[in-house]
């Protein structure tokens, strides 16, 4: 507040500091007094409909609202006169009328706005004797329930699907006393964020489906948490009851997620109790899966890879280590595998390409603070695909846009944006290197940026490209550009040039280059040591071993698995399948005993899921963030870095004699002292693999907004989702065409590791030659990798 | 991803030039494009005997680049729209706001509603009159009771007069 003007108010009798310009409501809310209200909300834009906010104004001739009545030096507002509260009650006995006195059955009873406010200024009996009005639900799919009768008509839902989700795909239909909030044609809300409009909702009329009727809110005890999925770590608050967790709702950050949660931050819980949770122990004997106390399967997991470290040498070990584990037991798990003799550890499991790692900073860092996103004139997204993948950055990327940044986009594909890009490049796989060695081309021609001169081999790989030209021509005129790379890149098998390159372009343009961290503590696993060549704090690994997709493409005899679904978390499933299945000793820390990894493991330990464990992310900002075990791990279940450390205790390696996750968490800090967060991604020549301009068909493809990790694949409101992942090949008509398949028919995909047969979708999205198969998913597991060759035939 | 229904597929050549017509009058922003649905939206209905369907109301949203559901918002708030329902040939809206209230326009609505055999908001059998349903002030208060038939304004109206311009539509 200190740089803006100030005006000083009198409130109740009390001054009260204010900026100048702003709201009543927003200057006496920062002074915690109480004004009640309905239709506003401080991220919203202001509506003034509901009226409950009225208050009383010295000289104006009536109450006036004051979430629409700015600020003035001098003024003297009176919330609690007679004037005031009998406007306020009025106001009160209109709301009212109409409204049902349902509350007994009212999933908002005991945290509902009207409830409240009508305790304060309804009156005890209603003098309204005709009969109120009843208002048909309308569907608006698996997570937002609806009981519109309720409805007070205070449109924050409206208003945040329209400006801050993007779309306005509810509206105020009819007039007057008929006034219904629907969708008018019942398609649903396909929004990303729309589990938001839960909490805005003051009353009952859009409520948390999935969690309709599990608890009373006074019930219910809260904890704050920390979201397990994207790189963004969004905090939330957990609701438990009876030793469950019941629910998810936002807890305010106005660094991260402000006031709001992704549909997936709030939903994913509901993957947590799914039927294949692993509660017990297991063996696998003679093929036979039995339950067995935790002291014999310790042992028997010891004796299984102390048995592939003595027999084949140590370097036949492998752990793969899930980027949504905690740093705790990203470090511990490293230091277990190492402890045996083996380099061979990695949480990177979805990246292609890690031929720069020895180069790369301490973790992949997105080169500035979320907030400052909002604030960027030209955004350059490398194979992003942000509104999925990492909704919450996407929010602030829309913010930015709505100051007239211009987004541009160099993809595999166009995607459906909550914002309009200025350009989306859409290229084949194949060609993303060359048309961002193109830009860094175009930039370096009368660049501003620092060092216009191009490090050699950058020309050889460039393309002649009209649009490479238009997006450096943005990017020279902008003031506050920045360069993102996302997921898709790092699933792309020519990464680490993707990221050379965007360095490269963000330092011609003069702005920040930045990675988006996969998933929540993808940039923790860096600075705990679960990389193959660097341990806690970036220190060189004493031995180093191979990586994620090696591991899997070489073939080990023995892994060590931390939560990890192999046909579905790693890069090549189709190698990690095999490999698995091939190996002599699978050993399975797990949330979750799914079909696929009973087959391949051999020992199943029972790790706490999420909530049920203390612990550690850290964000795609660098931001450190430890939350607390808010629920006992279900069933036997214990904590992920519990079981490592009793694990190293059996196999009688050093440094785990620890009494907390506090004391592993100072270990980890202590070796990251004084480590800086960088995003430089040095340039060499002949640093691309090989290119692929040979023409042919090229497979594309990411991983789909709710299938990134076990939890959320299990959530099953998710899953049934709008924008949930569905198995298809998709192809623009001439691609189509060119097989002689149709929309809806049957197409045959060969590729590297396998083919499979899906049904084909006509769009014109995918680029020319491309065909987009969405990535993780069951269906498409032979495929192998999420980019590759391919041929493709009609069934 | 792809609109689920094509502007170019529902509405006409002849219908986009006239809509392009108000378009000109506009700024070429996201406000000025969407200030011309309603004129956009009148068209359409004139060229459907009088009524929207939902495809039509998507299709100028999307032909005019504006929210759908703003959109619905406009074509469910006027009741100058008729939105999924089939209208009559002629559409007559007697007014019953305050002014033509209080000067007999409840009566006058009963009469009408006898004499046609249909309730307000429904159309005769044979197709020939729809009665819109409650229509609000019709700013012709000075010569209340009034109503309006297929736009013409028909001031202090009495049962005769009624009697006379209902009969005369075909
Ligand atoms: S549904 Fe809830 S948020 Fe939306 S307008 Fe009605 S009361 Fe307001
Ligand atoms: S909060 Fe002020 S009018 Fe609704
Ligand atoms: S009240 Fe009927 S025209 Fe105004």
């Amino acid at each position: 507040m200190s740089e803006q003007e100030t005006v000083t108010i009198e409130v109740d009798g009390r001054a009260v500091e204010a900026v100048k310009g702003e709201m009543v409501i927003a200057a006496t809310d920062r002074a915690g007094i109480h004004i009640p209200r309905f239709c506003y909300h401080k991220h919203l834009p202001i509506a003034a409909n509901c009226r409950m906010c009225l208050v009383d104004v010295e000289k104006a001739p009536k109450p006036m609202p004051a979430c629409a009545t700015a600020v003035a030096d001098g003024m003297k507002i009176t919330t609690d006169s007679q004037r005031a509260i009998a406007a306020q009650r009025g106001v009160m006995e209109f709301l009212l009328i109409n409204h049902p006195l349902d509350c007994p059955i009212c999933d908002q009873g005991g945290e509902c706005e009207l409830q409240d406010l009508a305790l304060g200024f309804g009156r005890g009996v209603s003098r309204f004797t005709e009969g109120k009005r009843s208002v048909e639900d309308e569907d608006l799919g698996p997570l937002v329930a609806t009981e519109m009768t309720r409805c007070i008509h205070c449109t924050r839902c409206v208003r945040f699907l329209d400006t801050v989700a993007g779309k306005k795909e509810l509206g105020g239909m009819f007039r007057g006393e008929r006034t219904e909030i629907k969708t008018y044609v019942g398609e649903g809300i396909r929004s990303e964020l729309s589990g938001n409009v839960i909490d805005l909702c003051p009353v009952g009329a859009l409520t948390n489906k999935p969690f309709r009727f599990r608890a009373r809110s006074w019930e219910m005890l809260s904890f704050p948490a920390v979201s397990p999925h994207d790189g963004v770590g969004s905090n939330m608050e957990l609701h438990t009851l009876r030793d469950r967790i019941m629910r998810v709702v936002p807890r305010e950050n106005e660094a991260i997620n402000q006031t709001w949660l992704a549909d997936r931050d709030r939903y994913g819980i509901e993957g947590l109790y799914s039927e294949d949770r692993l509660e017990r122990p297991m063996i696998k004997e003679g093929g036979q899966w039995r339950e067995v106390p935790w002291e014999i399967a310790l042992r028997r997991a010891a004796e299984s890879l102390r048995g592939v470290a003595s027999h084949f040498g140590p370097e036949a070990l492998g752990a793969l280590l899930a980027p949504t584990a905690t740093l705790e037991e990203l470090y511990l798990a490293g230091q277990l595998v190492r402890g045996l003799g083996s380099g061979n550890v990695d949480h990177r499991l979805r990246e292609g390409d890690t031929s720069d790692q020895a180069e790369a900073p301490p973790f992949p860092y997105m080169g500035q603070r979320i907030e400052e996103l909002a604030d960027k004139d030209a955004v350059l997204l490398v194979g992003a695909y942000t509104r999925h993948e990492q909704p919450m950055i996407n929010h602030r990327l829309r913010q930015a846009t709505n100051s007239g940044a211009a987004v541009m986009t160099l993809n595999p594909r166009r995607f459906e944006w909550n914002f309009e890009p200025v350009l989306e490049h859409a290229v084949a796989p194949g060609r993303m290197v060359a048309e961002l060695a193109a830009v860094a081309c175009a930039l370096a021609k009368g660049g501003k940026g620092k060092g216009a001169d191009l490090p050699d081999g950058v020309e050889a790989l460039a393309a002649k490209s009209e649009t490479a030209q238009r997006i450096a021509e943005r990017l020279k005129v902008a003031e506050r550009p920045a360069v993102l790379a996302g997921n898709m890149a790092a699933g792309h098998p020519e990464a680490a040039t993707l990221r050379a390159l965007g360095t490269l372009v963000a330092e011609l343009a003069g702005g920040p280059f930045g990675v988006l961290a996969e998933a929540a503590n993808t940039a923790g696993g860096w600075l705990a040591g679960a990389v193959p060549h660097r341990l806690a704090g970036g220190a060189e690994a004493p031995l180093s071993g191979l990586s994620a997709r090696e591991m899997v493409e070489r073939g080990l005899r023995g892994y060590l698995l931390l939560n990890v679904e192999p046909e579905a978390d790693l890069w090549n499933p189709a190698a990690a399948r095999q490999a698995l299945s091939n190996a002599d000793s699978v050993v399975a820390i797990t949330v979750y005993a799914g079909d696929a990894l009973k087959e391949s493991a051999d020992v199943l330990l029972p790790m706490g899921g999420f909530g049920e464990t203390a612990g550690t992310f850290v964000n795609s900002e660098g931001r450190w963030q430890s939350f607390r075990g808010v629920t006992s791990p279900l069933g036997e279940a214990r904590p992920g870095w519990k079981i490592l450390r009793a694990l190293g205790t059996v196999l009688e390696l050093e440094g785990f004699e620890l009494d907390n996750a506090e004391e592993v968490y100072r270990i980890v800090a202590a070796a990251c002292e004084g480590v800086a967060p960088g995003s430089r991604y040095p340039f060499h020549k002949g640093a691309a693999s090989a290119g692929s301009a040979s023409g042919g068909t090229e497979l594309a493809g990411a991983v789909p907004i709710y299938s990134g990790d076990p939890l959320v694949r299990r959530s099953q409101p998710l899953q049934h989702a709008a924008i949930a992942g569905q198995a298809e090949a998709v192809a623009a008509a001439e691609t189509a065409g060119r097989i002689g398949a149709t929309d809806g028919g049957m197409v045959r995909l060969e590729a590297e590791g396998g083919a499979v047969e899906l049904p084909l979708r006509i769009d014109e999205a995918i680029p020319a030659d491309t065909i987009w198969v969405p990535a993780a998913l069951r269906e498409r597991v032979d495929l192998g990798p999420p980019f590759g060759r391919l041929t493709v035939t009609a069934v | 991803m792809t609109a689920t229904t094509s502007a170019d597929q529902v509405l006409t050549a002849e219908l986009r030039s006239r809509i392009d017509h108000w378009l000109a009058k506009f700024p070429d922003t996201p406000e000025g494009r969407q200030s011309t649905v309603i004129p956009a939206l009148h068209a359409v209905q004139d060229a459907n005997g009088g009524y929207l369907e939902r495809r039509h109301v998507e299709a100028v949203a999307d032909y005019i680049g504006m929210a759908r559901a703003t959109a619905f918002e406009v074509a469910t708030f006027y009741s100058m729209f008729d939105l999924d329902h089939p209208v009559g040939r002629h559409k007559v809206n007697i007014c019953t706001n305050i002014c033509c209230w209080l000067n007999g326009a409840e009566d006058l609505v009963r009469y009408a509603e006898e004499k046609l055999g249909v309730g307000l908001g429904e159309t005769t059998g044979d197709g020939r009159v729809t009665l819109v349903r409650e229509e609000e002030c019709l700013a012709a208060c000075t010569g209340a009771p009034m109503m309006i038939v297929d736009g013409h304004y028909h001031t202090n109206l009495t049962r005769e007069r009624i009697d006379e311009i209902l009969d005369a539509l075909q």
